[in-house]
């Protein structure tokens, strides 16, 4: 093994002058393995792990792991989904000894976790986004996701409250079903205060596009807008933006409130700690691991920030109201009737979907009091 | 090689004097080496000061990026995986360089070979799989071709500057890619990561035998190759170094600058479009928001780097994808933010460039000058 490593080191110091540096250091320095403990996981994020957003969200969760006995963690931020997260998969089993393995963005999955997951059936993979099924894709894989539609559900109430001009704004990534789901959760919870709130929705077509979401936020807070929220991987920009502009915000994937502590009302935070303290108390204790796992608020996957000082008292006591009967489970967010923004009937009289409902995952419209379109 | 040295005038008694022609040929050449490897070693030097200043080691960073990207076999395969679109990105750079043009949108021609590629490998669905990957790659080349050439056309015919035209087309194509992806081209059952339909797994590229990495590194290394003999051994390449060199001389000249500046643009153009369509065919199975990665970004710096010669970018391609290979066991073992790597990236950078103001200015590359002081 040295011998080699010491062949391919001349090979290379032929052609790369970064190796003839580097060479050097290797020689003299020896190689430091400080992972003694009894199980590696890693961590792999598509953004900044500060990015006070979805990627911050998740390293928060492998930031509460840190304590646990013989649990050592390994991150790595800004990969991109290409070839790189599979090679960032494998140096970490190869290098560092991982046996968990959380990739959290959802375009790590297919294909880049599922080879994976063939070339080392040793290794548990467990992905963020909920798209494993038992047929299709084999037992070292597994997916976790939340609920967090309730918890814009909840913004909105406190939106509904909150706002004097009775327009609402969100900026938005991408029309699929999560973002859709989070848009008209937000409305129907603004309308569950007063039902002539309207929404106003901007898709920005990317999931981190600072220039268009600071513009998105502009032209909402230009036609009178006066809360606004976000689905997009960092709303640091939407929170920072809007509050500058007067606005009141609600935060999403992470607590945002020290971007805008007085503009900040609440928001909808994931709390993958206790997913992710679930997943390596099983590793600690050799039980084998979940392989498709969900929550939501009552299940403390799913938590809202603390209550910001602009909220009023007639909000809070309504926030609190709505979150203990969501506590207690069955709340349904969409419930007939209700119509699309199209005029389409999306849920008849009596119909209700519970968080749970499968057809929540192929949604594809936006209810009606939202301004906008999916396509 | 030393009748060309003598045939370029130099005196007959220069090799009688005592410098064997040996020498005098290893001199210059070594300055296309040594240069850069200088300015590599002050621009890590000047990173090592960086890494002080935040209170690391640079020996034990060295050392981290040493057994991340290149001190195992695994770490030189992953380095070599991660370099290999950037072989094509960097010739969308490189290949218009030689005419005098600064084309810095190859990543709109990977976004767009690949959308190409998808659609097509969809379509010929049920063909045999050599004639369906020929006819992806076609269509990736032509797509990438079309959009780059494009670029050319608008710096020939109507005078756009080509940087500000290739980065905003690049734009357009992402822009256009996203539409198709989530319009026309979507696969119903894509809900939360709008995709092409996949490819049947007859239709995908594997790897190398006896490496972890897909062909596309092969096809990659061939594209510089044959870029270089374009460049350095025909008449096309002759003529398109007299137009970059001097645009109204080429013309005096009676050379075809307008075919030149479209053929050059559109032929790097179709590189990177293939570039794109190894991404759908050997990676990610479909196109979708993945393929605008950044490769045709890093392209550009590669391409600087190789200071525009296409045999060049392929250790450059390495050198980055080695950087970039064990950036993440930076972040792993020493706590350092990702973008400790693009801090070293871009001085690697701004000293590289500064070096190009070395040329021609040591004596000791010069052999015509040995003579003369001594």
């Amino acid at each position: 093994m040295t011998d080699r490593f010491m062949l391919s080191r001349r090979q290379l110091l032929k052609t790369s002058a970064a190796g003839a540096a580097l060479g050097l250091a290797s020689a003299s320095f020896p190689i430091s393995r400080a992972f003694a403990a009894a199980a590696t996981v890693g961590f792999i994020y598509v953004g900044p792990k500060d990015d006070y957003g979805y990627n911050q969200a998740h390293a928060e969760g492998a930031a509460a792991l840190k304590g646990i006995e013989g649990i050592s963690i390994v991150e790595e931020e800004n990969v991109p989904e290409t070839v790189d997260v599979q090679k960032t998969m494998e140096s970490m089993i190869n290098l560092d000894g991982a046996s968990l393995i959380f990739p959290t963005s959802f375009g790590y999955f297919d294909p880049h976790m599922l080879a994976m997951c063939a070339k080392f059936p040793d290794v548990q993979f467990r992905h963020c986004g909920g798209m494993w099924n038992k047929d299709k894709h084999p037992m070292n894989a597994g997916s976790y996701f939340g609920y967090i539609g309730m918890g814009q559900y909840l913004n909105g109430v406190v939106a509904g409250h909150t706002s004097k001009t009775k327009k609402l704004g969100f900026v938005a990534a991408k029309p699929i079903p999560q973002v859709l789901l989070n848009i008209n959760s937000f409305l129907l919870g603004a309308r569950s205060v007063d039902p002539t709130i309207t929404c106003q929705v901007i898709f920005t077509g990317e999931w981190s596009l600072a220039v268009k979401e600071a513009e998105a936020t502009n032209a909402l807070v230009d036609q009178g807008i006066d809360v606004v929220t976000c689905h997009v991987d960092s709303p640091k920009v939407v929170v920072e933006t809007a509050a500058g502009r007067g606005a009141f915000v609600c935060g999403y994937h992470a607590n945002q409130s020290p971007l805008a502590p007085e503009k900040y009302l609440t928001g909808a935070e994931w709390n993958w700690a206790k997913v992710y303290k679930m997943f390596v108390d099983d590793l600690v204790a050799g039980k084998p691991l979940p392989n498709f796992t969900r929550g939501g608020l009552a299940d403390g996957f799913v938590k809202m920030s603390p209550l910001g000082p602009a909220v009023s008292e007639a909000a809070r006591k309504q926030f609190d109201a709505t979150l203990a009967e969501m506590t207690k489970g069955g709340f349904s967010v969409i419930k007939g009737p209700l119509k699309s923004n199209m005029g389409a009937v999306v849920a008849t009289e009596g119909q209700a979907f519970a968080e749970t409902a499968i057809e929540l995952e192929s949604m594809d419209y936006l209810v009606e009091g939202v301004v906008g379109s999916t396509a | 090689m030393t009748d060309t040295v003598a045939g370029a005038g130099v005196p007959a008694t220069f090799g009688a004097r005592g410098y064997p022609a040996a020498l005098e040929w290893i001199a210059r050449r070594a300055e296309a080496f040594v240069i850069p490897l200088a300015a590599l070693v002050v621009g890590m030097a000047l990173f090592s000061l960086f890494i002080l200043a935040v209170g690391k080691s640079p020996v034990q960073l060295y050392e981290t990026m040493w057994r991340g990207g290149f001190g195992s076999w695994f770490s030189i395969q992953n380095s070599l995986s991660r370099s290999s679109p950037l072989l094509l990105a960097a010739l969308c750079v490189a290949l218009p360089a030689r005419l005098g043009l600064v084309v810095i949108g190859g990543e709109g021609a990977i976004v767009l070979g690949g959308v190409a590629a998808a659609a097509i490998g969809v379509v010929l669905s049920g063909a045999p799989s050599f004639i369906v990957i020929l006819a992806m790659g076609v269509a990736g080349m032509i797509a990438g071709g079309i959009w780059i050439g494009a670029v050319g056309a608008l710096r020939h015919y109507r005078a756009v500057n080509e940087t500000i035209s290739s980065l905003l087309m690049a734009y357009i194509a992402i822009a256009l890619m996203n539409q198709l992806v989530e319009g026309p081209l979507r696969d119903p059952a894509s809900l939360n990561k709008p995709s092409t339909h996949p490819l049947a797994d007859v239709y995908r590229i594997g790897n190398i035998p006896g490496m972890e990495v897909h062909w596309g590194l092969a096809v990659g290394v061939l594209a510089c190759v044959l870029s270089w003999v374009l460049i350095e051994k025909t008449r096309w390449g002759f003529a398109a170094r007299i137009a970059g060199g001097n645009v109204r001389a080429a013309q005096v000249q009676g050379l075809a600058v307008g075919s030149l500046i479209v053929g050059f643009t559109g032929l790097a153009g179709a590189f990177t479009g293939l570039a794109g369509m190894l991404e759908v065919a050997a990676v990610q199975g479909s196109a979708n928001a993945s393929l605008a990665a950044g490769y045709g970004y890093t392209g550009i710096l590669v391409a600087f780097l190789a200071r525009h010669n296409p045999l060049a970018i392929i250790p450059v391609a390495f050198l980055l994808g080695g950087i970039d290979a064990s950036g993440g066991l930076i972040q792993r073992r020493m706590d350092l933010p990702d973008a400790t790597v693009l801090v070293l990236q871009g001085m690697l950078f701004i000293v590289i460039l500064f070096s190009e103001t070395f040329y021609g200015r040591f004596k000791a590359f010069n052999p015509d000058l040995w003579q003369r002081s001594s």
